[in-house]
């Protein structure tokens, strides 16, 4: 059961939400949708669910022009950001509605809901109202009333964010788990790139309501299209820096060094070089292509550091596995390694990658 | 230094007794100040009960604070005197039909406030309002005039429907209130789950704002029943509600105060049972359900 849109667009109120957005799904695979808050996920999300009508483009699934369909007639789940499920409800009730629509039996209908809160873990708490839960047991119970109907098309609007990072963590290996036994089309948004990558499948990159690049996660990450894919995908975001190309040489942020071999032959003169955070690396004897910079600011997360830091003008974030605290003012004396940054032509599309072997090491 | 403490030490404790002393007082003022005031507004109500306890005879003679020689006599008039009774049965009959004709038109109408956004919405959503703005008496002689021609005069619908000039606007408000309160997300994971909206209105969305409706049903109730013009104008014999049957009482023998005390208890206790039921809404119900 094939599902696609086709030159969507969509404008409320003189802002363009989504802009000529044609994709298509194939039954039983997983997609996330990656991009920054607004750049049209939940939109494109309302539209594909047909809660919300395009202006332009058309919803086809199997042949047959989906637009106009009214909603209940569809073959779709949604969950929600927000934990949305009726509060007059029992848990128990909560995942038997969806069904109760479907004229089922008794027996078969108790099965069902059983199964799906022993999925999500809530077979437990099938007497309580929905207030009397926590907010990942909440969470649960939308993604229990998604699965049991068993729909065609599964949609998910970033369910996991207002989660705290434990909860985040168990639920969403949880759903690994339930989109790979699944024949459903499952389609999940998200804002972090960790997410994208740690959930496989095919990334959908956008960008103020625009589709910037499709592919298999890992291979988008690898070869992000464009600068602004390298943004996104990449957390803190590439480091992305104006630099000039000659003969053998590259010239960047005042440094001048050999043009490593993947980039040999793809361009000359104006580039912009994207530099992965964890590309660079503190100096530890001088050398011709250290910088100086100063911090601006050291965020220590328990396993890694990201030191922001000045130079040149620019604005550079730096990756360090370990607790390694800097203070705001400093020095720090950094080296780029060239070997594994990316290669954009000066108006952002990508030249060159570090290939598969860098990539992984990443 | 010794000096200095002795002779201080005495005024300080002296101080701190004192302090002690308000602290104290100040604690016990609020329960008394507020139990004074209850006697205060109490008072009246009091009266009205000692007086229906009470022969014409004795109200007029003796001032004691308890009734004397207390009796039900006047109870047992109204409920055996279908003048009496029957008053209150045609008040409580537009009350409930008013309560009934309001929730039913204004709840579709404060879902399509609260959700749809239509041309002029929030201009009729105002003009709405408006109709509470005219005194009752302005209406009067339309009204009359038209429940005459239509032959709805002196009946409780026609005073039930006069009602709803007010209640069902305030009721729009109301209700789109505590609407505006769930989230537009359940509306449409229940059209995504299969339900159609007649059901999902019904059984998913009402008991959502059902607190709102108890505060709305109480409002429209409240407004009904304390009423008097319309209900005077409109009613004659058939539908004479208890209001206008109070206004009434004066015979050839004079106004018979027991009575009439009898008939003011037997109206002020349904107000008090419904209010009970929404006792803890009321608040967000003044604030037109938006708190």
């Amino acid at each position: 059961m094939t599902f696609a849109i086709n030159n969507v667009g969509c404008t409320v109120a003189g802002e363009t939400w989504l802009e000529d957005v044609t994709l298509s799904f194939e039954p039983g695979n997983l997609y996330v949708l990656l991009g920054r808050t607004g750049a049209g996920k939940t939109s494109l999300l309302r539209v594909l669910a047909g809660l919300h009508r395009p202006d332009s483009g058309t919803l086809v699934q199997n042949g047959t022009d989906l637009t106009g369909m009214p909603v209940r007639r569809r073959d779709i789940a949604f969950v929600y950001q927000q934990f949305v499920n009726y509060p007059s409800f029992t848990v128990y009730d909560n995942i038997a509605a969806p069904l109760r629509r479907k004229r089922m039996d008794r027996t078969t209908l108790d099965a069902k809901v059983r199964d799906a809160a022993r999925m999500v873990h809530i077979d437990h708490l099938l007497d309580r109202l929905p207030q009397n839960l926590s907010g990942g047991q909440q969470q649960r119970l939308a993604i229990a009333r998604a699965l049991v109907k068993e729909a065609g098309v599964l949609l998910l609007d970033e369910p996991l964010v207002n989660l705290d990072y434990k909860l985040r963590e168990e639920l969403r290996a949880d759903l690994r788990q339930i989109f790979r036994g699944g024949g459903a089309t499952v389609v999940y948004s998200t804002t972090e790139p960790d997410e994208a990558l740690q959930m496989g499948g095919t990334t959908i990159v956008m960008e103020e309501g625009r589709v910037i690049q499709v592919g298999p996660a890992a291979e988008v990450h690898a070869n992000p299209c464009s600068v602004k894919v390298a943004e996104i995908f990449y957390d803190p975001p590439m480091n992305v820096i104006e630099g000039h190309v000659s003969d053998q040489t590259i010239n960047f942020a005042g440094i001048r060094t050999a043009l490593p071999a993947h980039m040999q032959g793809r361009v000359s003169g104006a580039c912009l070089l994207g530099v992965p955070p964890h590309r660079i690396r503190p100096a530890t004897c001088e050398e011709a292509g250290d910088l100086a910079g100063r911090v601006s600011l050291c965020e220590v997360d328990g396993s890694a550091t990201f030191v922001h830091f000045e130079y040149g003008g620019h604005e550079w974030v730096m990756k360090r596995d370990g607790v390694h605290p800097q203070a705001s003012g400093s020095d720090c004396k950094v080296t780029i390694d060239p070997a594994g940054c990316f290669l954009f032509d000066a108006s952002g599309q990508l030249l060159a990658t570090p290939g598969p072997r860098q990539a992984e090491a990443a | 230094m010794t000096m200095t403490t002795h002779t201080s030490a005495p005024p300080q404790t002296g101080m701190a007794a004192l302090l002690k002393g308000t602290v104290l007082n100040s604690r016990a003022a609020g329960p008394v100040l507020l139990g004074l005031y209850l006697c205060f507004q109490m008072l009246p109500i009091y009266w009205l009960v000692r007086m229906s306890l009470m022969q014409p005879g004795d109200i007029m003679s003796s001032s004691s604070f308890l009734p004397k020689a207390p009796s039900f006599d006047n109870y047992k008039t109204i409920f055996t005197d279908p003048a009496w009774y029957m008053s209150y049965v045609n008040s409580l009959s537009y009350v409930i039909l008013n309560v009934i004709i309001t929730l039913s038109v204004a709840l579709p109408a404060a879902y399509a406030f609260s959700r749809y956004k239509f041309i002029g919405d929030k201009h009729v959503f105002f003009w709405l309002f408006t109709n509470r703005m005219a005194p009752p008496a302005v209406f009067l002689l339309p009204f009359f005039q038209l429940y005459s021609a239509v032959g709805l005069f002196d009946t409780p619908l026609a005073v039930a429907l006069a009602h709803c000039l007010f209640n069902v606007p305030l009721a729009v408000w109301i209700l789109e209130g505590f609407m505006s309160g769930v989230p537009r997300e359940i509306d449409e994971t229940a059209y995504l789950d299969g339900y159609s909206f007649p059901r999902f209105f019904l059984t998913v969305f009402l008991p959502l704002v059902r607190a709102g409706i108890g505060v709305t049903a109480f409002f429209c109730f409240m407004f009904s029943w304390v009423e008097l013009l319309l209900a005077k104008t409109l009613t004659s014999v058939e539908a004479k509600p208890i209001v206008v049957a109070m206004t009434r009482t004066v015979s050839a023998s004079g106004l018979d105060w027991g009575l009439l005390a009898a008939a003011g208890v037997l109206t002020i206790l349904p107000g008090a049972a419904v209010i009970y039921f929404v006792r803890n809404y009321i608040a967000k119900g003044f604030a037109l359900g938006r708190v």
